[in-house]
């Protein structure tokens, strides 16, 4: 009973979105009711429907073969009042996979610029800062890697926070200060939706649906929260920051097993970056030293040792309409031989430096409407491969279809990407924006 | 009080150059680009307009770009400082995108956008300004102007109303065009029509116009220019209005404005 009626809701929002996209093409021409209403309210109305569908492209003997297929609605509200901005941003979806319908509230919130000095933006809402192209280093606030590798929108990358914004504004230096009262984790892999390396079942093992990671949660409010600190500063445009971050790590970082539960031990984070000009490009380092409070010694196996990441990038226009750029990206695990002492017999061990190399390419076509874009991670320690080649194709300033994949490869099933190699799935998107 | 400062400013330089024009009938063709360029790109010492774009390609199929543009000059025919806020199409909506514009050739721009929906300032490596800007027949020098240090300058026409001045690059290996002509109009320096001939036929290939010419707050203004790309068949028109200028802009060319852009750019 309850599974056919979140069938059905799934079923409706789905059907509702299908609708909208194929009615679409003919919107323009008449009034659109819901947009008169919130003009009238000054307020602006936009987003999209979209159609999302893909496939694994091999069996994986945990998980279901369709890897996405949703439709989903997007309203984006805002207006601008004398002071300050409101801002209100959601998705309804219907889910095929899951089979249940979704209500995802992305943003809402308040900005304001009470002095000329001051910035704030309180509620919920999407932060980001730091240098690297799909590496994070200093940059903790929580990520949707579930939405990422199954096909969503780049867009679904960034989960949003609930937390507070301040900016403060200096001749000398700029200062932004985030808090989050209550911990945001990432939207880490869990087996719910796509399999992964399970090292505590069976000494390690593949895993999925089967034995999905079981996880104790932060719920403290105002005790269990995180702070997030950047001071930056322009210098004939070369932009460097500091950064500092006092939390828990983002996807479980430890294991509880007297509960027998994934948790998210204490960090805190120091860091810094600098972005500039080098060449006919752009070039940008960043590092941060991850000081993992619970296992500073770095002598429990279950708790993750204290890093150093470090991340070199440079981008650059090597043809016409067409843009390269490289990282390359260290994790230096800190307090190794104790790693090594205290890990339990027959568990795969971690390398001490974990490299990874990224390239991306990017190439507008069609008088920029089709963009061909690949991007890789490829690392040469753990000897695996993440591929992600999308082709967008704006057939009209209201109408986009995709096709992308993601593709995970490697020597070892333990490794960062080749853990997901039963994952590998092909999708295809149609949207209407409005 | 700045506001008439600027004015008086201005209208002391019509005087002046009033009187050099009646000393000295014909200027050469380094003075009239120079003053083309300032006409064209440096009016006044901040502007702002709202910028319709309509690309239409060979087949008849429109798509529209709808933005605010913010200017300040460094320095008049010197380094500027733009910011775009898109209105139009939906995907691009609320993205801001702001150049550090550097006249000396070999500098190129620092350039910056800013996407809301993953909260993300990117720095754009782009060196080549001979690439579309937002998919149209404009190119990004067309919006953002070219250094006259680039080419060599030559008076090959004086009508009653417009200069003709030929413009050749000295670098041909990085631009498409073997030559280009500019018509200039006598009295506001107005560039009213460029024609881009081909490096290899000679051919003419693209024509630039300005089709309609506005005095705004007593500045000469180009409120529609139209692009014809005679190659692919496509063309652009772009239209200005909410055009304004000595707002009294300040320091808003700067992250914190691209991640919330002001006021003025919002409007």
């Amino acid at each position: 009973m309850m599974a056919a009626s979140r069938i059905t809701a799934a079923a409706l929002v789905f059907a509702a979105a299908l609708a909208n996209v194929g009615a679409a093409q003919d919107a323009e021409q008449k009034e659109d009711p819901v947009k008169a209403f919130f003009d009238g309210l000054d307020t602006e109305y936009h987003g999209f429907y979209e159609l999302r569908g893909g496939y694994r492209l091999q069996n994986d003997p945990y998980e279901k073969d369709m890897s996405i297929m949703e439709g989903r609605y997007q309203f984006d509200l805002f207006s601008f009042r004398d002071w300050g901005d409101v801002k209100v941003k959601g998705d309804f979806y219907g889910d095929l996979v899951e089979e249940q319908g979704v209500f995802d509230l992305r943003e809402a919130n308040i900005f304001a610029r009470p002095t000329d000095t001051m910035d704030l933006k309180f509620g919920r809402q999407v932060l980001t800062w730091g240098t690297g192209d799909l590496i994070f280093i200093n940059d903790l606030f929580p990520k949707d890697w579930q939405s990422f590798f199954i096909g969503r929108d780049v867009e679904y990358l960034k989960a949003p926070s609930d937390a507070v914004k301040m900016s403060l504004f200096f001749d000398a230096v700029n200062l932004d200060v985030t808090y989050t009262p209550e911990f945001d984790s990432d939207r880490f892999i869990s087996g719910e939706r796509l399999s992964y390396w399970n090292p505590v079942v069976n000494g390690g093992r593949l895993a999925g649906e089967d034995r999905t990671l079981s996880v104790e949660r932060r719920r403290e409010f105002f005790e269990e929260d995180e702070v997030a600190l950047r001071l930056y500063r322009n210098i004939s445009n070369y932009e460097l920051a500091c950064y500092g971050y006092w939390g828990y790590w983002k996807s479980p970082g430890g294991f509880n097993q007297t509960r027998s539960a994934a948790v998210f031990p204490e960090l805190y984070v120091y860091g810094a970056s600098l972005r500039g000009t080098v060449g006919k490009g752009i070039g940008n380092v960043e590092l941060g030293y991850y000081d993992s409070l619970d296992d500073r010694s770095g002598d429990d196996p279950l708790i993750n040792n204290s890093e150093m990441r470090y991340l070199l990038g440079y981008s650059q226009e090597i043809g016409t309409d067409f843009t390269a750029g490289v990282q390359y990206y260290v994790e230096q695990m800190l307090d190794y031989g104790s790693y090594e002492d205290t890990l339990p017999a027959g568990m795969p061990a971690r390398d001490e430096f974990r490299h990874v190399t990224t390239l991306r390419l990017t190439k507008l076509l069609m008088s920029q409407n089709l963009r061909l874009s690949l991007f890789t991670y490829y690392s040469p320690s753990d000897e695996d491969v993440y591929m992600r080649p999308i082709a967008n194709y704006k057939a009209s300033d209201q109408l986009s279809l995709e096709i992308g994949s993601n593709i995970f490869f490697g020597d070892d099933d333990y490794t960062f990407f080749n853990q997901f190699q039963n994952n590998t799935n092909l999708y295809t998107a149609v949207r209407y924006s409005f | 009080m700045l506001h008439r400062m600027n004015i008086s400013l201005f209208v002391l330089s019509l005087g002046l150059t009033v009187a050099v024009g009646g000393a000295e009938d014909t200027p050469d063709a380094q003075t009239i680009v120079t003053k083309a360029n300032v006409a064209a790109y440096y009016q006044g010492d901040d502007g702002k307009a709202t910028v319709q774009m309509k690309i239409i390609d060979k087949q008849g199929q429109v798509r529209r770009r709808e933005f605010n543009i913010l200017r300040k000059d460094v320095a008049d025919g010197g380094d500027q400082n733009y910011f775009v806020y898109f209105q139009r199409p939906a995907d691009v909506r609320r993205m801001s995108y702001m150049v550090h514009k550097h006249a000396a050739v070999d500098k190129d721009d620092d350039r910056w956008l800013y996407m809301p929906a993953l909260d993300l300032v990117k720095r754009i490596a782009a060196s080549d300004k001979r690439t579309s800007f937002v998919g149209s027949d404009f190119l990004y020098e067309d919006v953002s102007g070219r250094s006259l240090e680039l080419d060599t300058h030559e008076l090959i026409e004086t009508t009653d109303e417009l200069f003709v001045v030929k413009n050749v690059p000295k670098k041909p290996e990085l631009v498409e065009f073997g030559h280009y002509n500019v018509r200039i109009d006598r009295k506001t320096y107005m560039p009213m029509k460029m024609e881009y001939y081909d490096k290899n036929s000679g051919e003419l290939y693209r024509v630039i116009e300005s089709q309609k010419v506005e005095t705004i707050e007593g500045f000469p203004t180009v409120t529609k220019s139209v692009v014809q790309n005679l190659k692919t068949g496509g063309k652009t028109e772009m239209e200005f209005t909410k055009v304004d200028y000595n707002i009294g802009l300040g320091d808003i060319f700067e992250e914190r404005y691209l991640r919330r852009p002001p006021r003025e750019a919002m409007r």
